[in-house]
C-alpha cells in the first residue's frame, strides 16, 4: 500500500510525550515524526538500534521497512523510494557510511531528498565498533567523487537527535538534497530524557510537488514556479516521465556528458543551491562568549565535556565561552570568521585527528591562535584534560 | 479486438525522439529489446504514467533513456536496489529493470540475488552479450570458457554464470531464456514477467559485434547473428533428446545453451507479504486504541 502520514497513529504508536530513551531512537522518533515511509538499513553497531526502532515502529504507520543486503543497497533503496515521493532514511556507521558514498552522489547529482543518519565511529575500515568517535566528518564533505557540498547536522544531545532528524528531513526536502545526521556512538547510546513534539510544534517541510504543464515542465533547472534554483519535484508516477540519470545532464535530464557548459551550469546549481543559504542554515549556539577572550568550537558529543569546563572556568574567572556548532556543513564561515576576531585563542577539541579544524583554521582571522584538542580510541575528552589544555593556553 | 500497430507507430507513441540516435552500434540486439518491449507494453495496454524504467550502468541500461515513462537510471550494478524502494514506494507502479549481464550478475550480483530472495514484484529484463560492452569488451562473468576480452586477452578460464539457474534456486516467480533473434517469444515472455506477481527474470541473449563478436571471430552481423540460432536449443527439446536420443544426438547439443520458460509459479511477492503484516498489526493497534478509551 502507498505509505501516507498519519499523526495520530504515528504518536500512538511513539507513546509517552516525556520519555526517557537512547539517541538511536531518538533518531528513529525523529524519522517516523517527519513522515518517513521508507527506512532501508543494514546492520552495524552502534547505528543499529535505529533500523531496529524502525522495523518495530515503520509497518506499525503503515511505511515500509527493509533490511537490505549492504549499505549500498540501502542508499539505494531509499533514493528509489524517494522517486516514488516518499520521505526515505536509511541509518548507518563508519564503514556502511564509506559504502554508501556511492549512492550519496548519485543523490546529490540526481537532487533526490533523503535522510542519512550516520552514528559516528572511528577508523580507518572496522576499527572499535563498540565505541564513538567522530570519524567522517570530512567524508560527509568530500566522501563522494567529484564536486559536492553537504548538509550535516550535529546533535549533542538525545532532545537533539529527534528534533535534527526532523530538520534533516526538511532541509532535504526543502533543497532536494541527501542530508546527513551526524551523531555519534555516544551520543547515540546514551540516555536521556526527551519530550516528543506534539503536531502543533512541529514545523514540517514537504518537497515542492511539479504542478505546471507536462509539456512545459523542465524538470533540472531553476523552480519554474518561486524564485528557487530547487526545481520542482516530479515524483515517479504523476505524469511527467521524468528521465533522472547520474551522468551529467541538461535541463531536460538527458545526457550531456560531453558538453562543458551543461556539467558546469548545473555543477554549479545543485552546489549554489545550498552555499547560497549559508547564512540562513548557519546553526550554532554561543555559551558565555559576550566577553570570552577564549572559545571552545565544538559539535556533537564533543561539546558536552567542553560546555562543563566553560563552567568550571567561568567559576575560576577564566574568560572562556563556546561555540557549538550545530550544523557542520554548510560551514559557518561568517560566525567562526567573527568570533575569531573576538577572542585571542580557539581550541577545538574532537575525537579525531583534528577534522573540523581545518575549515576552522581555513576560515579564522591570521591572528587568532587555533588548538586542536584531539583524542581517540573511543573515548570522550574528560573536562579535567580539556581544563588541562585550557589552561596550558591562559 | 485491438488493432496492432506497426512498429513505426509503436515507436512514435513509446520513443523519447529526442534522445535519438541511440547510442547502439549497428547490428547491436538491445536495440529489438526495445522494440519488444514497447510491443508488450502495447498488448499489455500499460498506462505509461504507471510505469517505470529503472537500470544500472551499460550500453543496455540506457535502454531506459529512449522510452517514454519515467526513467531511473542509477549506478553500476544497483538497480535493483534503487527498484525495491521505488517500488515499495509506488506499489501500484509497474517497475521494470533493465540490466546487464555485467550490471546485475557483476558488480550487481549480491542485489541480484536478494531481490530474487525476495521475491521483489519487478521485471527484469537482463540483456546478455557476454561482455562488457559500455566499457570495450572486458571480460564479463557470463563469459564463455576460452573466449577473449580484452581483459582475457589469452582466452577465458572462468566458469559462466548460468544466471536462469541462479535465478530458479532463488525462488524467483518467472524466469526465462531468449535470444533476441525472434521476437515472439521475448515479447510473450516480457508480458508475462509483467504480469507476473513477484521477481520476473528475462534473460535474453544479446549481439554484440563490437566488442564480442569482432574479437571472437564470430564473423559479420548477419553470421553472428546466426550464431545465436546455431547454439542455442529449447530447453524442452534438450530434455528430450537427454532422455530418448542418440549419444551423437546427446554430444551435439551438450554444450548448446538452453532457452525457454524455466520457470513459471504463482506465489505472493514481496509486497504482497507485507501488506499482510501491515494489516495484522494494524488490526491488533486498533482494536488496542478502541479497547482504551
Ligand atoms: C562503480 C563502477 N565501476 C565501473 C564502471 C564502468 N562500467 C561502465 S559500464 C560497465 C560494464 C557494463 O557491462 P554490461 O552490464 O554487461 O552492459 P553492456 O554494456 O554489455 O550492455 C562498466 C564496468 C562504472 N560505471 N561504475
Ligand atoms: S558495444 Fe556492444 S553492447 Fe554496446 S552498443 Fe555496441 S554492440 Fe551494443
Ligand atoms: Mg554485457
Amino acid at each position: 500500500m502507498k505509505y501516507e502520514r498519519d499523526p495520530e497513529r504515528i504518536r500512538r504508536v511513539l507513546g509517552d510525550k516525556v520519555q526517557f530513551i537512547q539517541g538511536d531512537i531518538a533518531v528513529a522518533y525523529g524519522g517516523l515524526l517527519a513522515g518517513v515511509g521508507f527506512f532501508g538499513g543494514y546492520p552495524i553497531t552502534p547505528a543499529s538500534e535505529v533500523a531496529e526502532g524502525m522495523a518495530r515502529m515503520l509497518p506499525r504507520v503503515k511505511g515500509t521497512f527493509i533490511q537490505m543486503e549492504d549499505e549500498i543497497g540501502s542508499m539505494a533503496a531509499i533514493i528509489g523510494a524517494s522517486w516514488g515521493g516518499q520521505k526515505t532514511m536509511t541509518a548507518t556507521s563508519g564503514p556502511g557510511f564509506s559504502l554508501m558514498m556511492e549512492n550519496y552522489g548519485y543523490a546529490i547529482m540526481t537532487e533526490t531528498p533523503c535522510v542519512i543518519a550516520n552514528v559516528q565511529r572511528t577508523g580507518p575500515s572496522t576499527g572499535q565498533p563498540t565505541l564513538g568517535a567522530q570519524g567522517d566528518m570530512m567524508q560527509v564533505r568530500w566522501g563522494s567523487h567529484g564536486d559536492m557540498v553537504a548538509i550535516a547536522l550535529c546533535p549533542s544531545t538525545v532532545q537533539e537527535c529527534l528534533d535534527m532528524t526532523i530538520e534533516c528531513f526538511n532541509l532535504s526536502e526543502k533543497y532536494r538534497h541527501p542530508v546527513v545526521l551526524m551523531t555519534d556512538g555516544e551520543v547515540g547510546h546514551l540516555r536521556e530524557k526527551v519530550i516528543i513534539p506534539d503536531e502543533d510544534e512541529m514545523e514540517l517541510f514537504e518537497r515542492i510537488p511539479a504542478t505546471i504543464d507536462k509539456d512545459k515542465f523542465i524538470p533540472f533547472t531553476n523552480s519554474q514556479t518561486r524564485d528557487s534554483k530547487v526545481p520542482d519535484f516530479p515524483a515517479f508516477g504523476t505524469g511527467y516521465r521524468t528521465y533522472v540519470t547520474g551522468l551529467t545532464h541538461n535541463k531536460m535530464g538527458y545526457p550531456a556528458t560531453d558538453k562543458q557548459k551543461d556539467h558546469e551550469e548545473l555543477i554549479t546549481r545543485i552546489i549554489t543551491k545550498i552555499t547560497d543559504d549559508r547564512e540562513i542554515l548557519t546553526d550554532v549556539e554561543e555559551i558565555e562568549l559576550e566577553d570570552a577572550e577564549i572559545a571552545f568550537v565544538t559539535y556533537g558529543a564533543s561539546a558536552r565535556p567542553a560546555e562543563s569546563v566553560v563552567r568550571m572556568g567561568r567559576k575560576n574567572g577564566i574568560k572562556i565561552g563556546m561555540l557549538r556548532i550545530k550544523l557542520a556543513w554548510p560551514f559557518p564561515r561568517r560566525v567562526i570568521n567573527e568570533l575569531s576576531k573576538k577572542v585571542n585563542t580557539i581550541i577545538v577539541p574532537e575525537m579525531n585527528l583534528g577534522q573540523m579544524v581545518h575549515p576552522i583554521t581555513e576560515y579564522a582571522d591570521a591572528g587568532c591562535k587555533i588548538v586542536s584538542a584531539q583524542k581517540i580510541g573511543g573515548e570522550m575528552h574528560l573536562p579535567d584534560e580539556l581544563y588541562k589544555i585550557l589552561e596550558a593556553e591562559l | 479486438m485491438k488493432e496492432m500497430m506497426n512498429a513505426n507507430e509503436l515507436r512514435k507513441k513509446y520513443l523519447v525522439e529526442d534522445m535519438m540516435p541511440t547510442i547502439f552500434c549497428n547490428g547491436c540486439g538491445h536495440g529489438n529489446a526495445l522494440d519488444y518491449v514497447f510491443w508488450a507494453m502495447e498488448e499489455l495496454e500499460l498506462d505509461l504514467d504507471k510505469v517505470a524504467f529503472t537500470s544500472g550502468i551499460g550500453c543496455s541500461s540506457r535502454i531506459p533513456g529512449y522510452i517514454n515513462a519515467d526513467g531511473l537510471h542509477t549506478t553500476h550494478g544497483r538497480a535493483l536496489a534503487f527498484s525495491t524502494g521505488l517500488k515499495a514506494a509506488r506499489p501500484d507502479m509497474d517497475v521494470i529493470v533493465f540490466t546487464g549481464d555485467g550490471d546485475c550478475t557483476g558488480i550487481g550480483g549480491n542485489h541480484f540475488i536478494h531481490a530474487a530472495r525476495r521475491n521483489i514484484d519487478i521485471t527484469v529484463i537482463l540483456l546478455n552479450n557476454f561482455i562488457y560492452g559500455m566499457t570495450g569488451g572486458q571480460q564479463a562473468p557470463t563469459a564463455p570458457i576460452g573466449s577473449i576480452a580484452t581483459t582475457s586477452p589469452y582466452g577465458n578460464i572462468e566458469q559462466a554464470f548460468n544466471i536462469c539457474e541462479l535465478a530458479k534456486a532463488l525462488g524467483a516467480a518467472y524466469v526465462a531464456r531468449w535470444p533476441v533473434s525472434h521476437p515472439y517469444q521475448p515479447i510473450k515472455s516480457i508480458k508475462e514477467g509483467i504480469q507476473k506477481e513477484g521477481f520476473a527474470l528475462i534473460e535474453l541473449m544479446s549481439p554484440c559485434p563490437t566488442a564480442y563478436g569482432r574479437r571472437n571471430k564470430l564473423g559479420n552481423i548477419e553470421k553472428l547473428w546466426q550464431w545465436y540460432d546455431d547454439n542455442t536449443i529449447l530447453m524442452e527439446e534438450y530434455d528430450k533428446i537427454m532422455d530418448y536420443g542418440t549419444e551423437e544426438e546427446k554430444e551435439a547439443i551438450k554444450s548448446m545453451i538452453q532457452i525457454g520458460v524455466f520457470q513459471d509459479e504463482e506465489k505472493p511477492g514481496f509486497f504482497e507479504a507485507y501488506d499482510e503484516l501491515v494489516d495484522r498489526l494494524i488490526e491488533i493497534d486498533d482494536k488496542k486504541a478502541q479497547g482504551g478509551k
